[in-house]
């Protein structure tokens, strides 16, 4: 076992591979001298280390305010170590048997290593004494990122074979306090109901509505919050419910500072002694609580004893205890809801909120949302007899977030902190930027003027009439409404609901009912962010609801069902400082809209509220009355709400996997009802920033169905795991139990497969069916008269010079290139010759190979040679006359060369192969590209598909770049990408003398040759049992039902699976995904790449559909939709989209309850908001449109990245980002004005968030300019009155006249504003595989119809509007 | 039953059942191994693609026996099965060669799941007849 380090890849855009952390230079001399000399060297070594362990411990602060990622300070050290390993690997990748001799002598040396190795653990691991080591790490837990922490990336050191144990034992540098740090920060609490400080006033007894909103305690009230690590962690857990004294109790957690409910529970199986002991009443209460969703809180319900003696409240009076029969009521309703502490325990914490979640936050919405939360948490409260500590709830949240608070403003513009008086907003208010640039001077501001400038050009239009209109006071717009509980008698008046609650639609009917009738009181809040607390009184406001379509969220009802003694009303005042974050509405979002509450919790809240959160994500839009839908809440994934023991943070990055659905159907039917498509979109070779890379001798896999372990196994006991997919106990290797950190057995929650979900494995010899290939690249040209033309080889052949050295590969790495007209051109680079020599085949009917060697050569020996050759290329070919182009012998000369190793093929194709095996005719009548029904998609002739699978066979995938002058049947040709795992770009009427075409061929060439890759591949997605792989999307070659073969992987490829049903999942709670990638990296090394996603089950309807994934299910219906149209027909497949939109709309209809027939609104669940936003947007597009002229390549190439593109980019492409770049400039200015004053540079650095707008002209403004983000195009729309300053800091000119029709690129101007610009489009690109085209459009220009035609939600000639679809959808919906 | 021509139609039926039968079995072996993943899709449509048309041909050839010796009712059973096999084929996909499975969509589960039942469809339809033509 060697040890392997994390393997830090590259920010994601460029993808290689180089530089290790901070490319700090490590002293790795002493590793590769004669062994002899080992011992002595790997003392300096250790000293070395030593040192450097030092140096890294004093550099954390500072890598932390670098906002680096954990995982970094822990890597240094051990990188140390591990390099050896690494860099003999891949120095030598065809003697690794050299290693054995090298890695011998160590354990000679255990002794003296160990020292460094407890250096290199600078917090010295002890599980239960965390508290000394968590105060330094407060800022990394803010810092985290949020999917990933950093301990996941353990590595494996190369360890001497520890004396006591088993010769091969991996040993964990991961030092335990970090761990324990990471652990609670997982199960971090958020702070609001447990820590009642001192100024909490006592209860009071007034009627709700008459009581002094007095909810906000000094701002001195000390927070307990997230920063606090242990003890707010634990006391947050006191909200849930009065389990604790029943039958689970765990004093020795209280005593070791209980570390989180997880990590103990996970110790408790293997630690002998009163942890095991009580670990058995925990085992066997779950098991009891058998219905679907078990009580998920319970662990954390636990330490309450221990919180309430710990949180600084002593004031608190005794919690009453409630009757038992409540807290049984109240553990039933737990479960029903699914509570997870762990959700809404954003992933670090209050402090690692999303930035957009504090700008809502200082919104402030007048919620109808707010008040369930309240009544909700209330209701817990009082059961739970934790309720008294709670009488100031205000106070938690609102100090809670004041450090967050900062952030935001700091983040979007370097602004001032968030103390800013209440009058602000309104001078702000009258203030009047000329430029209609939403001044942004606090965070607090900066919403308001976000809502002002957003809600400006139309505000009455916009507002459903019977819509409020926000005061202008600002004081409102900062206000939350929060509803109070109902009279007493109101609330015992109502049904006790069944313990599972009722499905929210009944609430729903009920309320739209009666709306006005309703018995709560919404007051509107200060937030408390935007004011000093004390402030707050004053400005709550008793306002009587009359606004009849602020729907009152259902749970509302459910909740108010128990009757609650009056002084727990106040806590229904408890604010969840976070949730609103998730729905502010940066646009032009009416309030009412924001009113109708939040989607994802993110926020820090007390375990009860968490589990509220999940049902304020159930809140449902009126989509006609909403029609400026997209919001931050709106286009946040949702969240993934998991058991307790599974902690979300462990669960996979969305990024990598998504599925349509958060929450699993139980059954078929279950999922028939809901009509939504299940199914995952997956992007397994995605760059990632960090990823634990492992090697070990023997991985750990189920035995039945090979799953590899992961975090969501279930450890039986220390030597046992069940898989999570097919529910076979397995047993674990033994060197799996040992912990080299504590030196016990049993501690396998450290290993890093079960700490991440993400993982790399080096797979040992048993992976291979041969020796791992070398890298190969063989390279096909188009030289053909209209290749010639385009002038693409020149651009080729530069761009591939260029990076000759880039392209990932050893010393093995070999190279080839074939030119193709009417015949096949060799070249043979033999060793001896001065220059390349070339052969012709001219026998295309019947193509072989010249000569056996020498035509792919070794790159590194060859270099000379092979630039020569690129040199020379273009001009050899510069007058040729031949019209003819033999794609297809050339394909299968091609194939004979690579046959032997496998590797890339990269064609350039210009025109349509005429000539030879695989020759095509024009299929394409233009004068028929607007029609109806579309020809021709299908392939002419199955050659390319037949040739792809042979190559696939042997391991040779085929990409494709299309550069092509007129039409070149893109639909067959592409056919030989499709199978064989390539990638297709598609670069239409390319021609040399435009030079934007030029650069963004550049730009994406390079990105392909430099971007990793994997050769000789296969995927394997494995599901719980139960489900199955139903239908693939992407391009590779399915060679089981589970098995894609897949000849190269790229990191830009994404993949779609539909998953369908074999059984019913009645009698699991969670159901788990594994993509598991098998290939050879370019250094020669087989590697496992292991992505574990994991999902709980529900048996709720309204739950299935609150859950679903709009982008993802858009993202698989495209897919889906494209099989349609070459299957069936484009009409098919767009009368399907019409269907499936309506389909899911009649689901939620029935799901709610709501009354059939037709009525003036459109229902939508907030998760599914933006469903007919984007799919209009796909009705819209090049691939799936009809009427507007669309090139049949064109038309296949979108369909050809429908079916490839990952989620992220595949939603620019559908539905492009518009934002409004006026406050970037505003924010360029205020930023010059900060930095001279305040000379803060950090808040210089960042940039202003800026607001996403719907597609729609409506947004455009003359003044204004806009920036549309179409993934691999971004245009910039200049107005015509922008102006001059603006024009000339921005783009060094004096009017929009100065700009031609088409003008690519951003200018260079030495201006703040030129320089925030790009800035911004850096940002935009981060997760992009290259740099986009930037395109400065002027409004009178004749390039504008690009950027209109992509305004999707405006009516086009064939098209409707965004309103006339909904309106034909709402129709159609019974 | 003197030995004429009808006589020997449903011999010749009978036989040629007996092979429908041996390609149904195999057609459901096969789909079933592809399912168990224990055969390559290339490999194994490269085996039943070649098997296709000779399956329909022989089922054509009966039936134009039945349609000369006048057995109405024998050839009434069949034509269904016949309009299907030539709607098979007429959908299939783009192949140069003949057949009807193509290796990239075999896989599909729908694909897959269809094809099994055409073959027990297929496999009892063809026992029945069988039995048919041993008392016809």
């Amino acid at each position: 076992m060697s040890a392997y380090n994390t393997n830090f890849m590259p920010p994601a855009p460029n993808g290689s591979q180089a530089g290790l952390v901070n490319g700090q230079p490590l002293n790795l001399q002493p590793q590769q001298q004669p062994q002899q000399l080992q011992q002595l060297q790997q003392q300096q070594s250790q000293q070395l280390q030593q040192q450097q362990a030092q140096q890294l411990q004093q550099q954390q602060p500072q890598q932390l305010q670098q906002q680096q990622p954990q995982h970094l300070q822990q890597q240094q050290p051990q990188q140390l170590q591990q390099q050896q390993p690494q860099q003999q690997q891949q120095r030598q990748p065809q003697q690794q048997p050299q290693q054995q001799p090298q890695q011998q002598p160590q354990p000679q040396l255990q002794p003296q290593q160990k020292p460094p190795q407890q250096l290199q653990q600078p917090q010295p691991p002890h599980l239960q004494s965390q508290p000394p080591h968590q105060q330094p790490q407060p800022p990394h837990q803010q810092q985290q990122p949020p999917l990933r922490p950093p301990q996941k990336l353990t590595q494996f050191q190369q360890q001497p074979a520890a004396q006591q144990l088993p010769p091969q034992l991996t040993s964990y540098p991961l030092n335990a306090t970090q761990f324990d740090n990471n652990a609670l920060n997982k199960v971090r609490p958020p702070p609001p109901l447990s820590n009642g400080p001192a100024t909490i006033a006592p209860p009071s007894h007034l009627p709700p509505q008459v009581r002094p909103p007095a909810l906000n305690g000094p701002t001195a009230a000390p927070v307990v919050n997230g920063s606090n690590g242990a003890l707010s962690a634990t006391s947050s857990r006191t909200a849930s419910p009065g389990l604790v004294g029943s039958n689970y109790t765990l004093p020795s957690m209280e005593s070791a500072a209980a570390p989180p409910p997880s990590l103990v529970s996970s110790n408790m199986q293997f630690v002998p002694g009163p942890l095991g002991a009580t670990a058995v009443p925990k085992q066997t209460f779950n098991r009891q609580l058998g219905p679907p969703m078990q009580p998920q809180q319970q662990p954390s319900a636990s330490p309450l004893a221990p919180t309430l003696g710990a949180t600084p409240a002593p004031q608190q009076p005794p919690a009453q205890q409630p009757p038992v029969s409540q807290i049984a009521n109240l553990s039933s309703n737990l479960q029903n809801m699914n509570l997870n502490p762990s959700n809404s325990y954003a992933p670090s914490g209050t402090s690692s909120l999303p930035h957009k979640d504090f700008r809502g936050v200082a919104v402030g919405l007048a919620s109808g949302v707010a008040p369930l939360d309240n009544i909700g948490a209330n209701a817990l409260l009082a059961t739970s007899g934790v309720v008294p500590n709670m009488k100031n709830p205000m106070v938690a949240p609102f100090n809670a977030n004041v450090p967050v608070s900062r952030n935001p403003a700091s983040v979007f513009g370097g602004l001032n902190g968030p103390t800013t008086t209440v009058d602000k907003p309104q001078q702000l208010d009258n203030q009047k930027v000329t430029y209609g640039v939403p001044p942004v001077p606090t965070a607090a501001e900066q919403n308001n003027n976000v809502q002002r400038t957003a809600a400006a050009p139309p505000p009455g239009a916009q507002r459903p009439p019977q819509w409020q209109p926000p005061q202008p006071n600002s004081q409102m717009q900062m206000k939350q409404a929060f509803v109070t509980q109902p009279p007493l008698t109101q609330a015992s008046s109502q049904v006790q609901l069944p313990p599972f609650g009722p499905p929210p639609g009944l609430d729903k009917q009920q309320q739209s009912t009666l709306p006005p009738q309703q018995p709560q009181y919404p007051y509107k809040h200060a937030y408390p962010q935007a004011m000093p607390p004390q402030q707050q009184p004053q400005q709550q406001q008793f306002q009587p609801q009359t606004q009849q379509q602020m729907p009152m969220p259902p749970q509302q009802q459910q909740y108010q069902s128990q009757p609650m003694p009056p002084q727990h009303q106040q806590q229904q005042h408890l604010q969840a400082p976070g949730m609103f974050g998730a729905q502010q509405v940066p646009s032009t979002a009416p309030l009412q809209y924001q009113t109708q509450g939040t989607t994802t919790a993110t926020a820090p809240l007390s375990v009860a509220q968490q589990g509220f959160s999940r049902l304020w994500g159930q809140d449902t839009i009126d989509l006609m009355q909403n029609r400026h839908i997209l919001s931050p809440a709106t286009l946040a994934p949702p969240k993934v709400v998991l058991h307790n023991q599974f902690h979300e943070s462990i669960n996979c990055s969305p990024s990598i996997i998504r599925c349509t659905l958060a929450k699993i159907p139980e059954s078929n039917s279950l999922l028939q009802k809901s009509r939504l498509p299940l199914g995952i979109v997956i992007h397994p070779f995605r760059d990632v920033n960090s990823l634990p890379v492992i090697q070990c001798m023997n991985i750990v896999r189920c035995r039945l169905c090979r799953t590899y372990i992961n975090p969501f196994v279930y450890f039986v006991d220390s030597k046992m795991w069940k898989c999570n997919l097919c529910y076979r106990v397995n047993e674990l290797p033994d060197d799996f139990q040992f912990d080299p950190a504590t030196k016990t057995y049993g501690d396998v929650t450290r290993r890093p497969e079960v700490r991440s979900s993400t993982i790399e494995f080096i797979a040992p010899s048993e992976y291979m069916l041969r020796p791992p290939q070398p890298a190969m690249y063989l390279f096909l040209f188009d030289v053909s008269i209209i290749a010639q033309q385009s002038g693409y080889l020149e651009a080729a052949c530069a761009v591939l010079n260029r990076h000759l050295d880039e392209m990932p590969g050893d010393a093995r790495t070999q190279v080839g290139f074939i030119c193709y007209d009417s015949y096949v051109h060799f070249y043979s680079m033999a060793e001896g010759l001065n220059q390349p020599h070339e052969m012709t085949l001219l026998d295309i009917d019947d193509p072989f190979l010249p000569r056996p060697d020498s035509l792919l050569v070794n790159l590194k020996e060859c270099k000379e040679l092979v630039r020569d050759l690129l040199k020379q290329l273009p001009k050899r070919f510069a007058h040729t006359h031949d019209p003819g182009s033999a794609l297809g012998a050339a394909l299968q000369v091609a194939f004979k060369l690579m046959q032997a190793s496998g590797g890339r093929i990269t064609v350039f194709q210009s025109c349509l192969p005429n000539k030879g095996p695989g020759a095509l005719e024009p299929r394409e009548d233009p004068n028929n590209r607007s029609a109806k029904d579309v020809a021709h998609l299908n392939p002419a002739t199955d050659f390319y598909k037949r040739y792809a699978l042979e190559c696939s066979g042997y391991q040779i995938a085929v990409d494709m770049f299309l550069m092509n002058q007129q039409y070149s049947d893109m639909a067959t040709i592409s056919g030989v990408s499709k199978h064989s795992g390539g990638c297709v770009h598609h670069f239409p009427l390319y021609q040399k003398t435009k030079q934007h075409m030029v650069d963004s061929f550049r730009q994406c060439f390079k990105r392909y040759l430099t971007r990793k890759i994997g050769f000789e591949a296969v995927m394997r997605i494995r599901c719980t049992r139960g489900l199955q792989v139903h239908t693939f999307h992407g391009n590779f070659f399915v060679r089981s039902t589970d098995l894609l073969s897949l000849p190269n992987v790229n990191p830009d490829a994404g993949y779609g699976m539909q998953i369908s049903y074999e059984e019913s999942l009645t009698d699991v709670k969670t159901i788990c995904f594994q993509a598991a990638l098998l290939y050879t990296n370019s250094e020669g090394e087989r590697r496992i790449r292991v992505h574990t996603i994991c999902l709980p089950v529900t048996a709720s309807l309204p739950e299935v559909m609150h859950s679903a994934d709009a982008e993802a299910i858009v993202g698989l219906l495209s897919k889906m939709a494209v099989d349609r149209s070459i299957a069936s027909n484009l009409s098919d497949a767009r009368d399907a989209f019409i269907n499936a939109t309506i389909d899911v709309f009649n689901a939620f209809k029935i799901a709610q309850n709501l009354p059939s027939g037709q009525s003036g609104q459109l229902i939508a669940p907030r998760s599914l908001a933006l469903l007919p936003l984007y799919i209009l947007a796909l009705l819209k597009h090049p691939a799936f449109r009809v009427g507007t002229s669309t090139r049949l390549d064109d038309r296949v190439y979108s369909m050809d990245c429908m079916k490839t593109l990952p989620l992220d980019q595949l939603m620019k492409y559908i539905y492009p980002e518009l934002y409004k770049i006026d406050v970037l400039v505003y924010h360029a200015r205020n930023s010059n004005l900060n930095t001279t004053q305040d000379e803060d540079e950090d808040e210089d650095e960042t940039l202003p968030d800026v607001p996403r707008l719907q597609l729609s002209a409506e947004h455009l403004d003359s003044r204004s300019i806009f920036l549309m983000d179409c993934g691999t195009l971004i245009m910039l729309y200049v107005g015509i009155n922008v102006p001059t300053d603006v024009l000339q800091a921005l783009f060094g000119i004096s009017s929009t006249a100065e700009l031609s029709d088409y003008v690519y690129g951003l200018p260079n101007v030495a201006s703040t504003e030129n320089d925030v610009l790009k800035r911004f489009v850096l940002r935009l690109n981060y997760d992009k595989p290259y740099a986009p085209l930037v395109q400065i459009i002027r409004d009178t220009s004749t390039a504008k119809g690009q950027f209109i035609e992509r305004l999707t939600d405006d009516r086009s000639e064939s098209s409707l509007s965004y309103y006339e679809f909904l309106q034909h959808i709402r129709a159609q919906v019974k | 039953m003197a030995f004429n021509f009808t006589a020997f139609t449903y011999i010749v039926a009978l036989i040629g059942d007996a092979f429908l039968i041996f390609f149904a079995i195999f057609h459901v072996i096969a789909f079933d191994e592809l399912k168990t993943d224990y055969k390559n899709p290339i490999d194994q449509c490269n085996s039943l693609n070649p098997l296709v048309l000779p399956e329909y041909l022989l089922h054509i050839f009966i039936n134009l026996l039945f349609l000369f010796c006048g057995e109405w009712f024998s050839l009434c059973v069949n034509i269904p099965l016949i309009a299907y096999h030539i709607w098979r084929y007429k959908n299939r996909p783009v192949m140069s060669g003949p057949g009807l499975y193509d290796p990239t969509t075999v896989l599909k589960t729908d694909t897959l799941s269809r094809n099994m039942r055409e073959g027990w469809i297929k496999l009892a339809v063809y026992l029945i007849s069988f039995f048919y033509y041993i008392y016809g």
